[in-house]
C-alpha cells in the first residue's frame, strides 16, 4: 500500500531524499587538535586552526577517517580508497576561514543501501548516493550589539558526515524509518550519538511531488530540521504546499526553505536566484586522501554485530519472532540486557519480560535501560525462580513490582513475603475440596455443561491459597475433582 | 672588511674564534639599519632591542661552547612569516596591527639554531607584486642605482625588503618566500643569491598563505654557501603541514664545493623569449660557457608548455588567493568599518583593508572559480599545470639542472611599469614555470648590465636536488667573480 495525497487534480505521490548531517564522535576535530566534545563555555574548545589564524594549517585527523569508513562499512557502501577534500568558498559568518573544507568530487563513501521496515512489516532498501566528511561550522551573532560580533568556534571544524539518500523515499513514514534505522546504525558503530536534540544529527529534506509514473518535478529542500518527527511533518506539509502550487497552474521554484513547527508552514529561505555560488576546488593545504584496503579490512574486522544481523541472529538462536528481536536490537544497550537475561534461561519467557514488564516499567519511571533499576542479572534470577517453579508467573508480576521499588532480589522478595508457590498435593487438594464444597450451585451448574466456571473454580482455588499455589496442579486437581 | 660586509660562513667562522663578538656583529646590522632603513623601507618592523638581548645570549652560548650553526648571526625575516609577539603584517593594512601567539616552522627552526632577528622585512602586499611596491607600508627602494641616475629603482618582489636589506647590508641573509618568482627576481635584481626550494622541502606552518600549491619558504643571501647554511636550518618535515614532505634534508653546505664534471646542463629553446635585453641573453650565454668550462655538457632541449606559464599561474594564484584571504572579513583581523548590513561591513571593511592588487587578485580567482567559469578557466589551468610539469620531468630525463635567466630585465625604476598590471606580471615570465611545477631553482648574480645594475641567471633542478644547485650555482658564482655592491650600503652609511 502505497502513500499518496488526494489533490483537486488526483493523485499525488511524494518524493523524497534525505541529507544527514551527523556529528563524528571523536576526541578531536576534523583538521586540528582541539577537543571536539559538546557544551563548555564559549571558545573553549578551539585551536589557532579552527578559528582560521594566518599561516594555520589543515592536519586530517585519523581518528575521524576511520569513523567515516566504519560508516560507510555499516551502511554496506563502498569504500573510495581514494578520496579528496575540496574547499567550498562562500562568505558566511560562521566560517573563520571563509570556506569550509569538505568532499565534494571525490567522497570517502560511494553507494549503500540501508534497508527499513515499515510497521505493516514492509521491507525497502533506501539507496545511500554518497557519504563524505566535512567541517562543521561556528555560531556568530551579528545582532546582538551594533559594533561587535559575538563569536563562538567551540563546534568550527568538529567532523561531520554528510549522508546522502538517492530520492527513494515515498512516504513520511519511510522518512521516519530511515532517520531511525541510520540513528540506530551510528549508534551501534559508535560513530555518531544521533542525538538530534544537541544537534549532533540533523537532516536537510528534499521533497518533489508528481503523479504516478511521471519523471521528477522540481524539488526543495528544507533545511536543518531537528527531529524525526519534524521531518515527517515537514515532509506533508511541503508536499501539500507543492500539490497546491502545481494545481493552481503554477510552477514550484526550486529553493531552499525552513520548516516552522509552530505553524507547520514551510517558508522560503532563499531562492535559486540568489544561491551561494560555493566556488569549490581542491584544497591545496591538503593531499589526496588515500587509504589502503588492508586497514579498511581491519575496521571491517573489528565491526560490532550490526543491527539487522543482530536481529536475525536473535530469531533464530532464540526462536523469538522478528517483531521482538527488532524491538531488542533497537539499542545496543537494550540487545546486550536482553542477551544478559536470555543466557542459560528461556529465552522467550526472557524477551516477553524485557519487551512487556521491563520496557512498560522503564516508560513509567522515565528511565532507560542503562539506568534501569532492575539489573539484567535481577531480572534473570527472577526468571530462575519462574523456571524452578519456586513462583509462578502471577507471583512473578508481584516480586516484579516490588524489585522495582525496592531493589531487593527476588529470592529475598520471596522469602520476606513468603510467596513460594504451594507444590503440596494435598494443600491444593484440601483448598479445592473447600472451594467446591462452599460453591455447590456452581458444582451443579457446572456438571449441567457451564465449562465456562472452570475459570471460576481455578480464581477462587488461587485466592484461597493466596495465589502461591502452582496453577497447573490446581487445574489438574479441579479436573479431577469435577 | 666591515662586519656588514661578512658573508654568513666568514661571521660563524669569526664569531667562533672571537674575532668579534655577537653583539658587536649585531650591532653594526642594527646601526645599519637606523641609518639606511627610513631611506630603502626594506623593514617594516624592526626589533634592534630584541635582537641585540639575543645577541648577548649567542655570546655566552659561544664562550661556552655551545654555538648553534646560526649563533650570532643577524637576519631579516620577510613580514610573511609569523614570528611570536613580533607584528606580523603580510604588509597590509588588514594585519597591520597583528602580532600572532606563535612563531612559524621556519622562523622556529632559525631561531633553534641561533639566529638573530633584526626585524621584519618589507613585501609587495600578501607577496602579491614583482616590484615591491604594492606594500601599505610604502616601496622597498633598490639599494642600487643606475650609472649617472639617481632615480629610485625597484628591489624586485615580493621579498623586495629581503632583497634591499641583504644587498645593502642591513642583515646578513633573510627568508622570502616564493610563489612565482619572489624570492629570484628580487635576488637577481639586488645582485644577491635567492634560493627557492622544491615545494613542500621547508614547511608553511606559519607562513601566510597566497597561493598554498605555491608557496614556498628560501633563503636569500650573499652568496651560494650562504644559502646553503640557511636552508639547511629552514628545511624539514613538519607534521603540521601536510604538504611538507618526509625526506631527509641532506648536507648543503657539503654540496657547494661538489664538482660539475659530467653534470648535463639543459638549456631550453622557449626562454629566448621576445623582450629578453641583449645584456641578458650575452649573460646567459657567458653563464653556458662557465658551466661548461666546469665540466658541464650543455644540452638543448625544450619545454614547450613554457608559454602558458604566466597564464596558468594569473589563473591559480589568484584563485588560491581568493580563498586564502577569505578570513580577513573585519571580525577577527584589521579595522573593522561599519556597514549597514553584515555583507556591508564585509564589503568597506575589505575595501579599507586591501590594496588595489590584492583586490584586483582576489577578484580574478573568485571569477575564475565561479559557477561556469570553473573548468573554463581553473580545470584548464590545472591540465596546463600538469603539461608544465611533465616538461620539467622529461627534461630532467635527459639533463640535470636547467640554466635561464632570472628576468627579462634588471631593475627598473619606481613608476615605470606600475600603471600596466600586466607588463608587471612579466618580470616573472622565466620564474613562474619551475614555481607551478614545484621545482627548485635559483638566482645568481653574474654580472652587471650597461647601466651597471646586477644581472642574475637561473637555475633550475629536480625536485629534492638542491644540492646539484647550490654546486652549479657556487660555479656559476666563483666564475664570476662578484663582488659588485651596492651604491647605498651599510659600509657607505656611516
Amino acid at each position: 500500500m502505497s502513500y499518496t495525497l488526494e489533490g483537486r487534480t488526483g493523485t499525488w505521490e511524494i518524493v523524497v531524499g534525505l541529507e544527514v548531517h551527523a556529528q563524528v564522535i571523536s576526541h578531536s576535530k576534523l583538521f586540528s587538535g582541539a577537543s571536539a566534545s559538546y557544551g563548555g563555555e564559549p571558545n573553549t574548545h578551539v585551536s589557532l586552526v579552527d578559528a582560521g589564524f594566518p599561516g594555520m594549517l589543515p592536519v586530517l585527523n585519523r581518528e575521524c577517517v576511520a569513523q567515516a569508513i566504519r560508516t560507510g562499512l555499516g551502511l554496506r557502501a563502498r569504500i573510495n580508497l581514494e578520496s579528496r577534500f575540496d574547499r567550498k568558498n562562500y562568505f558566511y559568518a560562521d566560517l573563520p576561514t571563509g570556506y569550509q573544507i569538505s568532499q565534494f568530487t571525490h567522497p570517502i563513501v560511494g553507494e549503500g543501501t540501508v534497508e527499513i521496515e515499515l510497521a505493516d512489516g514492509t521491507v525497502r532498501h533506501i539507496g545511500i548516493t554518497r557519504l563524505h566528511m566535512e567541517q562543521d561550522a561556528g555560531k556568530s551573532m551579528h545582532d546582538q550589539d551594533p559594533t561587535r560580533s559575538f563569536i563562538d568556534l567551540n563546534r568550527a571544524g568538529v567532523a561531520l558526515m554528510e549522508i546522502v539518500s538517492e530520492p527513494d523515499i515515498r512516504s513520511p513514514e519511510e522518512a521516519g524509518a530511515y532517520l531511525r534505522k541510520l540513528r540506530q546504525i551510528l549508534r551501534y558503530l559508535g560513530t555518531c550519538d544521533g542525538n538530534m536534540e544537541e544537534g549532533s544529527m540533523r537532516a536537510d529534506v528534499n521533497v518533489s511531488v508528481r503523479k504516478a509514473g511521471e519523471p521528477f518535478r522540481t524539488r526543495c529542500e528544507i533545511k536543518n530540521v531537528n527531529s524525526i518527527r519534524y521531518v515527517m511533518h515537514a515532509i506533508e506539509v511541503e508536499a501539500t504546499r507543492q500539490i497546491e502550487v502545481w494545481e493552481n497552474g503554477s510552477e514550484v521554484d526550486q529553493e531552499t526553505r525552513l520548516f516552522d513547527p509552530s505553524r507547520n508552514e514551510t517558508r522560503s529561505l532563499r531562492s535559486k536566484e540568489d544561491a551561494h555560488d560555493y566556488r569549490y576546488f581542491p584544497d591545496p593545504d591538503l593531499l589526496p586522501l588515500v587509504v589502503e584496503q588492508a586497514w579498511v579490512d581491519e575496521l571491517e574486522r573489528a565491526l560490532p554485530e550490526l543491527p539487522d544481523d543482530k536481529r536475525d541472529r536473535f530469531v533464530r538462536q532464540y526462536g523469538i519472532p522478528r517483531y521482538d528481536a527488532s524491538v531488542l536490537v533497537a539499542e545496543q544497550a537494550i540487545a546486550d540486557y536482553y542477551e544478559e537475561v536470555a543466557k542459560g534461561r528461556d529465552a522467550r519467557l526472557a524477551a516477553n519480560w524485557v519487551t512487556g514488564d521491563l520496557f512498560g516499567a522503564l516508560n513509567r519511571t522515565g528511565r532507560t535501560i542503562t539506568d534501569s533499576p532492575i539489573s539484567a542479572q535481577a531480572l534473570g534470577g527472577m526468571l530462575d525462580l519462574v523456571s524452578d517453579k519456586t513462583i509462578n508467573g502471577k507471583i512473578a508480576k508481584e516480586v516484579f513490582e516490588d524489585m522495582l521499588e525496592t531493589g531487593d532480589s527476588a529470592a529475598d522478595i520471596v522469602e520476606r513475603k513468603g510467596l513460594k508457590q504451594v507444590t503440596d498435593t494435598g494443600a491444593i487438594d484440601a483448598a479445592v475440596a473447600d472451594v467446591l464444597a462452599r460453591n455447590a450451585d456452581k458444582v451443579e451448574e457446572y456438571r449441567g455443561g457451564k465449562d465456562r466456571l472452570f475459570g471460576f473454580f481455578v480464581g477462587q482455588v488461587m485466592k484461597a491459597m493466596a495465589g502461591k499455589a502452582n496453577p497447573a496442579m490446581v487445574n489438574e486437581a479441579l479436573k479431577k475433582v469435577l | 672588511m666591515s662586519l656588514t660586509e661578512l658573508t654568513i660562513a666568514d661571521a660563524a667562522a669569526g664569531l667562533r674564534a672571537r674575532k668579534f663578538s655577537a653583539v658587536e656583529l649585531v650591532r653594526a646590522h642594527t646601526d645599519a639599519i637606523a641609518a639606511l632603513n627610513p631611506r630603502l623601507n626594506a623593514y617594516i618592523t624592526t626589533t634592534s632591542d630584541a635582537a641585540l638581548q639575543a645577541a648577548a645570549h649567542a655570546d655566552e652560548a659561544l664562550a661556552k661552547g655551545e654555538a648553534r650553526p646560526l649563533s650570532g648571526i643577524p637576519l631579516g625575516i620577510k613580514d610573511l612569516f609569523c614570528t611570536s609577539g613580533v607584528r606580523t603584517t603580510a604588509a597590509s593594512n588588514i594585519l597591520k596591527n597583528f602580532a600572532p601567539p606563535y612563531e612559524s616552522t621556519v622562523t622556529a627552526n632559525l631561531l633553534r639554531d641561533g639566529a638573530v632577528f633584526v626585524g621584519k622585512t618589507n613585501l609587495d602586499e600578501f607577496a602579491m607584486g614583482s616590484a615591491n611596491i604594492t606594500s601599505a607600508f610604502g616601496p622597498v627602494e633598490n639599494p642600487w642605482k643606475r650609472k649617472g641616475d639617481d632615480a629610485a629603482l625597484v628591489p624586485g618582489g615580493s621579498s623586495g625588503g629581503s632583497a634591499a636589506a641583504v644587498a645593502a647590508g642591513l642583515a646578513m641573509g633573510a627568508t622570502g618566500t616564493d610563489t612565482g618568482g619572489s624570492i629570484r627576481q628580487p635576488a637577481a635584481y639586488c645582485g644577491i643569491v635567492g634560493l627557492k626550494p622544491t615545494y613542500g622541502r621547508c614547511s608553511r606552518f606559519g607562513t601566510i598563505a597566497y597561493a598554498s600549491s605555491l608557496d614556498q619558504a628560501g633563503p636569500m643571501a650573499r652568496s651560494v654557501q650562504d644559502c646553503a647554511i640557511l636552508l639547511q636550518s629552514m628545511a624539514g618535515f613538519d607534521v603540521r603541514d601536510s604538504t611538507s614532505v618526509n625526506c631527509d634534508v641532506p648536507d648543503y653546505s657539503a654540496a657547494t664545493g661538489r664538482s660539475l664534471k659530467g653534470l648535463k646542463v639543459g638549456i631550453p629553446a622557449e626562454y629566448r623569449a621576445e623582450g629578453l635585453s641583449t645584456e641578458i641573453e650575452a649573460a646567459w650565454q657567458q653563464g653556458i660557457e662557465w658551466l661548461k668550462a666546469a665540466g658541464c655538457e650543455i644540452v638543448d632541449v625544450s619545454l614547450p608548455h613554457t608559454k602558458y606559464g604566466l597564464a596558468t599561474y594569473y589563473i591559480v594564484a589568484p584563485a588560491e588567493c581568493s580563498s586564502n584571504l577569505a578570513r580577513y572579513d573585519g571580525l577577527r583581523f584589521g579595522e573593522r568599518v561599519p556597514g549597514d548590513t553584515l555583507d556591508a561591513m564585509y564589503e568597506a571593511t575589505r575595501r579599507a583593508g586591501f590594496g588595489p592588487e590584492v583586490r584586483r587578485r582576489i577578484m580574478m580567482g573568485t571569477y575564475v572559480l565561479s559557477a561556469g567559469y570553473y573548468d573554463a578557466y581553473y580545470l584548464k589551468a590545472q591540465k596546463v599545470r600538469s603539461l608544465i610539469r611533465r616538461d620539467f620531468t622529461e627534461s630532467f630525463q635527459q639533463v640535470d639542472l636547467l640554466l635561464t635567466p632570472t628576468a627579462p630585465t634588471p631593475a627598473f625604476a619606481q613608476g615605470e611599469q606600475s600603471d600596466d598590471p600586466v607588463q608587471m606580471y612579466l618580470n616573472d615570465i622565466f620564474t613562474v614555470p619551475a614555481s607551478m611545477a614545484g621545482m627548485p631553482a635559483m638566482s645568481v648574480p653574474v654580472g652587471l648590465g650597461a647601466t651597471g645594475l646586477p644581472l642574475g641567471l637561473q637555475l633550475i633542478g629536480r625536485p629534492f636536488d638542491e644540492e646539484t644547485l647550490l654546486a652549479a650555482g657556487s660555479a656559476l658564482e666563483a666564475a664570476a667573480g662578484f663582488t659588485h655592491r651596492p651604491a647605498l650600503r651599510a659600509e657607505v652609511a656611516k
